[in-house]
């Protein structure tokens, strides 16, 4: 089954609505069809568990643009899941190398700090942590990611430039609202950071160039979606061919990232919540 | 010592350009991004006083402040790049790292050049003129000193891009601003690692996304409004100009 069609079929409010823990979601995906590890990655969407009330409010069903609370609660899905994401590296013993540790201290502060700002932004309104599995076993997945560092890497490069395009996607939601706009910028700009870092120090350059990268395939998702980091195309204008003295198309794929929807987003990160 | 050049365009932005403007008729259907806000009665440029260029108002001024940012961008890292020290100044690596700093500064400064410019009808009475730059004798061949300044204009990029979202209303714009300052603290995430660890992947500092520029309390980076961001770059730029709209000038 394609992911297209699972995704329609996910859209199906009477599936969406209808009232059963995670599981029953599952089971019934299963039911559509097979290749659940291909398939398994838009599983979140359809996440119903009352339990898991940050898959939901963090999830809206449709492609509305969301209110300042979902956008908030969507952000801080993403900033528990880093955030517990770097704690754990930093708690398994041996995983970090001493040489690196400096980095990924930096990263986790920050990353809490964007949790612990969020919390505080919404106040009663704010989702609950949802349970990690960094092994990415929700989404079919059998990851090593605190027995092997490079696994570890990989997922903390996947998770920083996540996080730089679900901001950016975002912002338009906000444009309303001065303040909550600045603050998201001003987290929007740290994840790049982050990412620079990450991606250099996995041998990466720090900027995207078109949709490449050296993730496990199975993360193609967080450097494709519906504008592609491979855009060419800015302000309705397509710019191929138009900067070849300086780099040309990689070039100006580079010099602009793009945003992921929400959708796209929570795609991604529903591989890693239980 | 004076080291005054005028901006020179890149060979290909002419044609570039001129694609530009052809397709962007078809683009403003379908994406409404270029529809300035330009033409409105309430934004309209205020007359130049003593002939002096004011970035105007609503979204084009904040379009012509971020060409004027890339301007000096774009300019600087060309001065970097064709210094004839460059390739014994800089390690290989490094070399890659500041050549993409330049191609993305000059790709952001004509794009928001030919986006302004088909965004105002091609008047060049509404579009910042290309400016002028003096870095005050700042030795082009010495390592540390250009990337310390580099350093600064990119952190001076995401505080103008962070405080300045706030400032436009197409949601259009905002999104390209949005995919701009992202690259912009990219690259000043990879200058700040230089600098610190004396390579490109060195991790051996937090200096990358250090304390001095996110806040180490609330993890955030910083938004400086126009006014600041013009008194500390603008002592690069020797082409006055204004934004009263921000309380320059």
């Amino acid at each position: 089954m394609n992911i297209i069609k699972i995704m329609d079929h996910l859209s199906d409010s009477e599936l969406l609505n209808k009232k059963g823990s995670r599981r029953d979601s599952f089971d019934q995906l299963r039911t559509l069809g097979k290749n659940l590890a291909v398939a398994s990655i838009p599983f979140g969407l359809a996440a119903t568990s009352s339990k898991t009330r940050a898959a939901t409010m963090a999830m809206p069903a449709s492609f509305m643009m969301a209110s300042p609370t979902e956008i908030l609660n969507f952000a801080l899905a993403l900033e528990y899941l880093e955030r517990n994401f770097y704690q754990m590296g930093l708690d398994t013993s041996g995983l970090i190398p001493s040489e690196d540790q400096a980095v990924f201290a930096q990263i986790s502060k920050h990353e809490t700090s964007h949790v612990d700002f969020l919390l505080a932004a919404l106040g009663d309104d704010a989702i609950e942590e949802p349970t990690f599995d960094f092994t990415g076993a929700p989404g079919g997945l059998n990851l090593d990611t605190f027995s092997n560092y490079q696994t570890f890497m990989a997922l903390a490069q996947g998770f920083e430039d996540t996080g730089v395009r679900a901001y950016k996607g975002q912002a338009g939601g906000l444009i309303d609202d001065d303040a909550l706009l600045t603050y998201a910028l001003q987290i929007h700009s740290v994840e790049a950071q982050h990412a620079s870092q990450v991606r250099r120090m996995r041998g990466e350059k720090g900027w995207i160039t078109k949709s490449e990268n050296t993730l496990p395939s199975a993360f193609d998702a967080i450097y494709q979606g519906s504008t592609p980091e491979s855009n060419l195309t800015q302000g309705g204008v397509n710019l191929s061919g138009m900067f070849n003295s300086v780099g040309g198309d990689k070039a100006v794929t580079e010099s602009f990232d793009e945003p992921l929807t929400m959708d796209e987003v929570n795609a991604i990160a529903s591989i890693f919540i239980v | 010592m004076k080291n005054k050049v005028k901006v020179s365009e890149v060979g290909s932005i002419k044609n570039g350009r001129r694609r530009f403007l052809k397709l962007s008729g078809a683009a403003v259907v379908g994406s409404g991004i270029l529809l300035m806000a330009g033409c409105s009665d309430d934004d309209d440029a205020p007359l130049p006083p003593n002939g002096i260029f004011d970035l105007g108002t609503g979204d084009l001024g904040v379009l012509n402040y971020a060409y004027a940012l890339e301007q000096l961008e774009a300019d600087f890292y060309t001065r970097v790049v064709n210094n004839a020290n460059f390739r014994s100044a800089f390690s290989e690596n490094e070399q890659e790292v500041m050549t993409d700093l330049y191609y993305h500064e000059v790709i952001h400064r004509d794009f928001f050049k030919t986006a302004i410019g088909a965004a105002v009808g091609n008047d060049e009475s509404l579009m910042l003129p290309i400016l002028e730059f003096d870095y005050a004798g700042l030795d082009f061949s010495n390592r540390d000193t250009v990337l310390a300044t580099s350093q600064s204009l990119e952190d001076t990029g995401v505080r103008a891009y962070n405080g300045a979202g706030k400032l436009l209303s197409d949601p259009g714009y905002l999104l390209i601003a949005g995919k701009i300052v992202s690259v912009e603290a990219r690259h000043a995430s990879a200058i700040r690692n230089i600098i610190a660890t004396g390579t490109i992947d060195g991790s051996s500092s937090s200096a990358f996304a250090g304390d001095d520029v996110i806040d180490p309390v609330t993890g955030l980076g910083q938004a400086f409004p126009p006014k600041e961001i013009i008194a500390a770059a603008g002592g690069f730029i020797t082409t006055p100009f204004t934004y009263m709209e921000q309380g320059v000038g």
